[in-house]
């Protein structure tokens, strides 16, 4: 539990790759509707898709699921369905979502916060986070 | 049922929209109206059969009824709180 006494959604987000980061947003939007707080530790390939780089193109698919992915996409595209990014500013907007970025990703890859999009809230060490997701109610490794 | 005299004071037509969309835009809109407001929210999603009610009652809000449309169902809820 938080501070404020709400259950906590504990997230840490290692791919990324459209079909994890989708769960990532629909799943912390689930935890806001029903009164969670939600903290997200984006870290290597699930950091890198919250640079301001990689906002020109959405996010591709695993290689594992590749002979699916375009029809998948086209659906995507056909029923609206919006991005991770654009869930992920949904659930904020309605609750308190935190993202933080992994410091030793940043340092192995000379990053710094700037380099990525307002989204991101601070950058957090792993040490710090565990400390966090200790008390979460729900814990997940995307 | 709905009786036609509970007329929604917002209506959120949120039938393009897939899970959760429907579900946050009735938070959302829950959220901008004011206490004993009725708000209508349209869905074509399957996962808001289950998950609106269950938004609602967590909430604290009074699901007010749930009716069957052409290709999508219409949810009402007055904000109580």
């Amino acid at each position: 539990m938080g501070d404020n006494g709400n259950e906590r959604l504990a997230m840490v987000v290692f791919s990324g790759t459209m079909d994890r980061l989708m769960p990532v947003g629909i799943l912390a939007s689930g935890a806001v509707a029903m009164g969670m707080d939600v903290d997200i530790f984006l870290t290597f390939w699930g950091l890198q898709a919250f640079s301001k780089r990689a906002q020109g193109a959405p996010p591709k698919f695993s290689a594992d699921y590749a002979d699916m992915a375009p029809m998948f996409a086209q659906v995507m595209k056909q029923k609206n369905v919006p991005s991770p990014i654009e869930t992920l500013k949904t659930a904020k907007k309605l609750g308190n979502v935190k993202i933080h970025a992994c410091t030793m990703t940043m340092d192995l890859l000379g990053q710094t916060k700037d380099d990525f999009i307002d989204l991101v809230d601070r950058t957090t060490g792993v040490g710090e986070f565990m400390e966090l997701a200790k008390d979460a109610k729900i814990t997940l490794f995307v | 049922m709905v009786t036609e005299e509970v007329k929604a004071t917002r209506v959120v037509d949120a039938r393009g929209s897939v899970c959760p969309g429907p579900l946050m835009a009735l938070i959302g809109a829950v959220r901008e109206q004011k206490v004993g407001d009725v708000i209508a929210v349209y869905s074509g999603d399957t996962g808001s059969r289950t998950d609106i009610p269950l938004w609602v009652k967590k909430a604290g809000h009074e699901l007010v009824g749930v009716v069957d449309r052409a290709g999508y169902a219409e949810f009402v809820v007055r904000k109580m709180r």
